[in-house]
């Protein structure tokens, strides 16, 4: 069979193929089409002749297959050191068969690189670091991805969440009414307990646009109330826009890069749109790496920066601590041990290590906080990273992934973790779920409206 | 033979090696894609530059980065193992020798004792590499037979050249063994994965700019890789 119903090599464009695919529930019969799914090997070698430059190309041809790779892969570790799981291999395995087969693999093959790419690595992009040869291998597996993509051998969810994107320009069938409706219900939800509390939507000219990761508005949307309570209470003059406010990109995970790129114009739109002076994105490493830091170069911005300087939370979390927009009640600061979850998205892969470490200064009592080992930008990904959270046939292998994470939290003392990015707030809670070790959780908005000293005037009248 | 082999061979096994090397640095750069490798290099050069610098700078210092004090043994039979490939045969005496009669300059010499110290430490070194490669494996799995044979060509030039240098055996014949191995070692570096004499250098400059550019060198944070 050369193309399935639900499983093929077109994206889903439409609403109705995405419930087509949807309703296939775990996608048990898109699995089973994909193995008859024909490989278009002449398509991939072409793409692979007009995509792999000389980075890629170098990095397969230099490996000098040293194995310092191998120890700072997690998913190495915490697979019993099962050879097969040194990076270096993965990708040589893989990419580097297809690469030298000049395309020509069979359909087992392409299903095993599928195993490979999305449950063997997390494009956490860690063991770039350790390569004397300066060779990437998140960065060649998010490449390979893209081609797995382009064939039709992806996993189903990351398969339903590109088309999601591509439907709804969110990660979730939120549509634009249904955003709009929830920042009303949360402003009026709030209202009485912080007079004046607004959600103002397409405000032209504000200080700061907001924009969120789609799974506030559609399972968490008291997330955007506390983004707009701290807004509130540090008298930003913001605003979210009704078009271009999600800025995650599962599509970024599935390998989609067309549809990667839809989603950031959509964002930017927003910003040229409205004018804001600067945009701030949610507590979400991803997302912010989608729109900020790879964004730009999938629209094409030669200058590889946003329309306009966008943040992440921590940033403006830190900016408005530091110029006393919020002030810390220090009676209130956290005073158990607690330890911080750093993002790969956010911290390896655009350095904001410091700027979460000063937040904790001004948020935890000090003696409290305890680092992880290793951390910054030597820290391990959560365990889920790269969509591996979401990938039900993967969830077994996403279970054990979870077992560093496990130990490194454990071996701090700490019994709550700040992990200001949603894939790692998922990972941890599921950690917690799966074996039970006794911590909590939480992003940084509902620690810091719980200890922030609410000035009078935004107090309700009594 | 031993006129041939150290006269218009040896020029054209050095133009060959030298030009070849240089055309895979100017393929390197030429095929870098600031699109595909989402990466602005030319409007950030500055800090491009000035991390691609630090990227190479803090690798090519022993226990310089996180990396390579996490295996310190590694580390030093590495760094050992490659500076005696180096520094020997560009300060041998005898190949100063050679130089100042066919262009009339000369490098300092190194003292015999050391040369022979150095040579000792590749031979020994590929060894250990080796039996390194056969010890562990998560170095197993990715060896294939093509390494093993770099490491052959690597080593051989200083095996032979150690054995003629001792006289052990046929001096004549280890000569020509060593002068011929030497040669095979100069042109398997523009043709081979010895090429990382110079896209190491390529490599890492572009993973400096990346992370200089767009992984925190632009948010003001020295981030070690």
């Amino acid at each position: 069979m050369p193309e399935g119903t639900l499983c093929n090599k077109q994206p889903i464009n439409t609403d109705e193929q995405l419930k087509l695919v949807l309703n296939d529930k775990g996608g048990k019969q898109y699995y089973a089409e994909m193995e008859q799914l024909d490989v278009d090997t002449e398509k991939l070698w072409n793409t692979i002749q007009k995509t792999m430059k000389s980075r890629l190309k170098t990095w397969l041809e230099i490996c000098a297959h040293c194995g310092l790779c191998s120890e700072s892969c997690f998913l190495y570790q915490v697979n019993g050191r099962k050879p097969e799981q040194v990076p270096s291999y993965k990708i040589q395995s893989t990419l580097g068969e297809i690469v030298k087969k000049k395309g020509q693999v069979s359909n087992e093959f392409m299903r095993h690189c599928m195993d490979v790419a999305w449950s063997w690595c997390t494009c956490c992009n860690r063991c770039g670091q350790f390569c004397p040869h300066g060779i990437d291998m998140g960065v060649m597996f998010s490449y390979l991805r893209g081609l797995l993509y382009s064939q039709g051998f992806v996993p189903w969810e990351l398969k339903i969440g590109s088309g999601m994107h591509r439907v709804y320009r969110a990660q979730m069938d939120v549509t634009t009414e249904d955003w709009v409706e929830t920042c009303e219900w949360m402003a009026e939800e709030n209202e009485e307990e912080w007079p004046g509390l607004e959600i103002p939507v397409d405000k032209e000219g504000a200080d700061i646009m907001y924009t969120c990761n789609a799974r506030e508005p559609k399972h968490y949307p008291e997330d955007l109330a506390e983004a707009a309570i701290l807004f509130h209470v540090a008298g930003e003059n913001w605003t979210v826009p009704s078009e271009g406010w999600e800025q995650t990109s599962l599509s970024m995970f599935a390998g989609d890069w067309e549809c990667c790129k839809d989603n950031v114009e959509n964002v930017y739109a927003a910003i040229e749109r409205l004018k804001p002076k600067r945009a701030i994105g949610t507590e979400c490493g991803h997302a912010h790496r989608a729109t900020v830091i790879e964004g730009p170069y999938w629209v094409g911005r030669e200058d590889g920066q946003p329309p306009v300087p966008f943040m992440h939370y921590v940033e403006w979390l830190l900016e408005a601590l530091e110029t006393g927009k919020i002030k810390i009640d220090p009676a209130k600061r956290i005073k158990e041990p607690v330890t911080l979850q750093d993002s790969c998205n956010y911290v390896r892969n655009q350095g904001l290590k410091n700027v979460t470490r000063k937040i904790i200064e001004y948020i935890v009592e000090p003696g409290y906080f305890r680092e992880m080992a290793p951390n910054k930008e030597y820290n391990y990904c959560c365990g889920g990273g790269g969509g591996f959270n979401g990938i039900g046939k993967y969830r077994p292998q996403r279970n054990v992934a979870l077992l560093k994470k496990l130990q490194q939290i454990q071996d701090t003392g700490a019994k709550l973790v700040i992990a200001p990015c949603h894939n790692c707030w998922d990972a941890i809670r599921d950690l917690e779920e799966e074996y039970e070790i006794g911590i909590r959780w939480s992003f940084l908005k509902p620690l810091v409206i719980n200890m922030m000293i609410v000035p009078d005037h935004l107090k309700p009248e009594e | 033979m031993y006129d041939l082999l150290t006269g218009p061979l040896l020029w054209l096994v050095f133009i060959v090696t030298f030009v070849g090397l240089i055309v895979r640095v100017v393929m390197y750069i030429r095929g870098l894609n600031w699109k595909l490798d989402r990466v602005a290099y030319r409007p950030h050069l500055g800090h491009g530059l000035k991390h691609a610098a630090r990227s190479i700078v803090f690798f090519l210092i022993p226990f310089g980065t996180h990396s390579w004090r996490s295996r310190p043994l590694f580390t030093i039979l590495f760094f050992a193992f490659h500076i005696g490939l180096l520094v020997t045969p560009i300060f041998l005496e005898a190949h100063n020798v050679m130089l100042e009669k066919s262009l009339g300059i000369r490098l300092p010499g190194l003292p015999a004792g050391v040369a022979d110290m150095l040579a000792w430490t590749v031979v020994v070194g590929g060894l250990f590499m080796v039996l390194r490669r056969i010890a562990f494996s998560d170095v197993r799995i990715l060896t294939t037979a093509y390494d093993y044979i770099l490491i052959v060509i690597s080593v051989a030039p200083f095996a032979t050249g150690l054995i003629a240098r001792y006289e052990l055996g046929n001096y004549d014949f280890w000569l020509i063994a060593h002068i011929l191995t030497g040669e095979i070692w100069l042109l398997a570096l523009p043709f081979t994965k010895l090429s990382h004499v110079v896209l190491f250098f390529m490599s890492r400059m572009q993973l400096g700019m990346d992370y200089g550019i767009k992984r925190g060198g632009m948010k003001g944070t020295s981030m070690s890789w």
